[in-house]
C-alpha cells in the first residue's frame, strides 16, 4: 500500500509515529508548548482502546510509562522543559532497570519557567545524561514534522531492539508547526509489538523474574555498569545518523541539529547562490553523537560554523570531535529566540572576506 | 508438626531485623496469594525502604519502582494488563511523605490495584528518622527531643485521608503484634486482593508494623508499644468498605 499524505502539526506527528508503532499506553501532564499531544492522544488512544492517563505530575506520568515498559508493551510521555526536568528521576530509572519506551521534549526557553517558545537549551540534559548515575539514552533530533512522525516511529524499534529510553528532542517551533507528510497506511497494534523473554506479566509457565536496578552485592552495580557500556558501544557502532548537504565541496561547513539544522540548510542554498563554498552537517543522533564525520571533515574545511539556539551546548561535542583541526566558531541565541536565515549568512560570508 | 513455606515465599534468609513486622507480613501475603490461586498473574511492586529486596523473598514477579513511586508504576501494570494482579507494598516514608500524590491520586481515580502500607512510625532503613507516621513525643533520630506538634507536625492518617476520597473502594488498618492481630491482617490482605479480582476498584490495608531497632525496643517491648500507644493515634479495624 502507498503511504498516505496529510497535513499534520509536529504535536500531533509525534501521536500518530507513536500510533502506528503500536504505542499501547501515552501518560502526560499539560505543558505548554506541547498541549496538543495530550489532548490529541486523549481522544485517539481510547478510541483505538489503548491506553491514556493524565497524570498528576511527571513524576507519575514518567513512572506510568515505567509500569507499562515491565509489561513489555510500548509506551509514551511527552512534555516540554521543565516537565522533562521533572522526569529526570524516572529516566534514570528506566535507563539502570533496560526499560524500552519514548519520551518527547518540546522544548521551551529555560532556565525556570523561562519562556514558552521553542529552544534548544536542554541538549547536555538530553545527551549527557539528565538524572544521576553512569548512563546514556538515544536521543533523536527531528527538523521537519515529517521526522516528527519517523523518528517517533522507529525510536520504540530502537527503544525495543536495545532495551533503552528514546528521546525525541524537538522544539516549540517544531511541535507548533504544520506541513504535508507521508504516514505508513499500516499501523501497529499493540499486541503485535510486545517484548519477550525479560517482561513481567506474571509467571505462568516460568520461573518469577524481577526488574530492577538495585546491586548491592559486591562487584555487582560495576558489573552491571559494565554490561549498560557495552550495549552503548554496540549503539554507538550501529545507530549514528546524521544528514549531509552539500558538503562534498564545502570550505565551509555549519553543524547544526533540529529547527536551527533546517533553518542552516536555506542559509547554505542562499550562500550557494552567492558562490559560497558551504555546507552542512545536520547530527539526527545526538547521542550517539556523529564524531567521525565531524573529525573527518574537519581535516579537509577552513571553518566549521556551530549554529544553536542556545549559549552552545552541542559546540562542545563537535569540539570533542575537531580536534583542533580546523578554525571553529558559534552563532547561537538563547531564550526562545529564532535564528535567521539572514543573520546565519553574515557569520559566514565574513569568513570568505 | 513440620513448619511449611507457601509456595510464593522463597525459601531464603530475610535481611529483616530481629522482631521485624516484614517479615510476618510477607509470609501473609504469600499464603493470600496461594489461597487466592494467582501466583502466576501476581505482579509486585517493591519500594524504596526496608522492603526494597522484597524480589528475592516472593516467588513471583516483581519490579522495582523509584520511591514513592509505585501506585504509579502500578497504574502502568494494571491498566495494560488488567487481567493481572498488581498489587504495591509500601513504607511509611515512601507512601506518605515522598509518595503522597501518587497514593492520592492512583486511590482517586480509583485504580483497580491493592496497596499494602506498612505503617511503622519512622524510617527503618535510613536508620530510624521522623516518618509522617511518626507519633507525637516519639523519639527519632531526627526528633531526638520527641516529635513536637510546633515544629514536626502531627501523624498522618493514612486510611481516614484517603477514606474522604469516592474511588477509594476498601481501607482497613490492622496490625501484625499478636496472633489475633496476625490473623486479621491475614483476613483483610485476602479481602482487599478480592476486591481487586472482583474489579470493584482501589483496596489499601495499612499495617501496623513493630521496628524494634527504629522504637529503640527489645522486640517484645514493641509488641506491647503496638497495643498501648500506637493504636491510640491509629485505631485498627475497617475504615472504609464500599464492597
Amino acid at each position: 500500500m502507498k503511504p498516505k499524505k496529510v497535513l499534520m502539526q509536529g504535536n500531533i506527528a509525534v501521536c500518530e509515529g507513536a500510533v502506528a508503532a503500536g504505542c499501547a499506553a501515552y501518560y502526560g501532564y499539560p505543558i505548554t508548548p506541547q498541549n496538543e499531544t495530550s489532548a490529541y492522544m486523549s481522544r485517539r488512544m481510547r478510541e483505538l482502546n489503548r491506553v491514556f492517563i493524565q497524570a498528576e505530575s511527571e513524576l507519575s506520568a514518567i513512572n506510568m510509562v515505567f509500569g507499562t515498559a515491565v509489561t513489555g508493551r510500548r509506551a509514551m510521555t511527552s512534555s516540554s522543559s521543565p516537565g522533562i526536568s521533572l522526569k529526570q528521576e524516572g529516566i534514570s530509572y528506566l535507563a539502570g532497570c533496560q526499560l524500552p519506551c519514548v519520551i518527547v521534549n518540546i522544548e521551551r526557553g529555560g532556565p525556570g519557567l523561562g519562556n514558552i517558545s521553542g529552544s534548544q537549551s536542554d541538549y547536555f540534559q538530553a545527551t549527557k545524561g539528565g538524572g544521576h548515575g553512569d548512563y546514556k539514552i538515544i536521543v533523536l533530533a527531528p527538523s521537519t514534522v515529517q521526522e516528527m512522525y519517523d523518528l517517533t516511529y522507529s525510536g520504540f524499534d530502537l527503544a525495543d531492539k536495545y532495551r533503552i529510553p528514546v528521546m525525541i528532542l524537538a522544539d516549540g517551533y517544531l511541535g507548533q508547526m504544520m506541513e504535508p507528510i507521508k504516514i505508513k497506511s499500516k499501523i501497529f497494534n499493540p499486541e503485535d509489538k510486545i517484548n519477550k523473554g525479560w517482561i513481567l506479566d506474571g509467571c505462568k509457565d516460568r520461573a518469577p523474574r524481577a526488574i530492577k536496578s538495585l546491586y548491592m552485592g559486591e562487584g555487582e552495580l560495576e558489573k552491571h555498569n559494565w554490561y549498560l557500556k557495552h550495549k552503548y558501544d554496540r549503539i554507538i557502532k550501529n545507530e549514528i545518523r546524521y544528514e549531509l548537504y552539500k558538503t562534498d565541496d564545502a570550505e565551509i561547513i555549519i553543524v547544526a541539529f533540529g529547527i536551527a539544522g533546517r533553518i542552516c540548510k536555506g542559509t547554505v542554498n542562499m550562500a550557494r547562490n552567492k558562490n559560497l563554498k558551504v555546507g552542512l552537517v545536520r547530527p539526527i543522533t545526538l547521542w550517539p553523537f556523529p564524531y567521525k564525520i565531524i573529525s573527518s571533515i574537519a581535516k579537509k574545511v577552513k571553518r566549521i560554523i556551530v549554529v544553536e539556539m542556545n549559549l552552545g551546548q552541542m559546540l562542545e561535542d563537535v569540539k570533542i570531535a575537531v580536534e583542533g583541526k580546523c578554525k571553529i566558531e558559534f552563532y547561537g541565541r538563547p531564550g526562545g529566540v529564532i535564528i535567521t536565515q539572514e543573520e546565519i549568512l553574515e557569520k559566514v560570508r565574513k569568513g570568505f572576506k | 508438626m513440620k513448619f511449611l513455606y507457601p509456595e510464593s515465599l522463597k525459601q531464603t534468609r530475610h535481611l529483616y531485623c530481629a522482631g521485624c513486622g516484614h517479615g510476618i507480613i510477607h509470609r501473609i501475603i504469600a499464603e493470600v496469594v496461594d489461597e487466592l490461586n494467582i501466583r502466576e498473574k501476581t505482579i509486585g511492586i517493591a519500594p524504596v525502604g526496608c522492603a526494597v529486596f522484597a524480589y528475592d523473598y516472593w516467588n513471583f514477579d516483581v519490579t522495582e519502582a523509584p520511591h514513592g513511586r509505585p501506585p504509579a508504576v502500578a497504574t502502568g501494570i494494571k491498566r495494560v494488563l488488567p487481567d493481572r494482579i498488581v498489587f504495591t507494598y509500601q513504607g511509611d516514608g515512601d507512601l506518605s511523605a515522598i509518595g503522597t500524590a501518587e497514593i492520592i491520586h492512583s486511590a482517586n481515580r480509583s485504580e483497580n490495584i491493592t496497596v499494602i502500607f506498612v505503617n511503622n512510625a519512622n524510617y527503618g532503613m535510613t536508620g530510624g528518622q521522623m516518618a509522617p507516621t511518626t507519633l507525637l513525643k516519639q523519639k527519632t533520630l531526627t526528633t531526638p527531643f520527641g516529635r513536637d506538634i510546633k515544629y514536626d507536625g502531627y501523624p498522618i492518617k493514612v486510611c481516614e485521608l484517603l477514606s474522604v476520597l469516592d474511588g477509594t473502594v476498601y481501607l482497613e488498618r490492622t496490625a501484625v503484634n499478636s496472633p489475633k492481630n496476625v490473623m486479621r491482617t491475614k483476613s483483610a490482605i485476602k479481602k482487599a486482593f478480592l476486591c481487586q479480582i472482583e474489579n470493584k476498584g482501589f483496596s489499601l490495608v495499612e499495617i501496623l508494623s513493630q521496628c524494634p531497632p527504629g522504637w529503640n525496643m527489645t522486640p517484645v517491648e514493641s509488641l506491647k508499644w503496638v497495643d498501648e500507644v500506637m493504636i491510640n493515634t491509629f485505631p485498627l479495624g475497617v475504615i472504609k468498605e464500599k464492597i
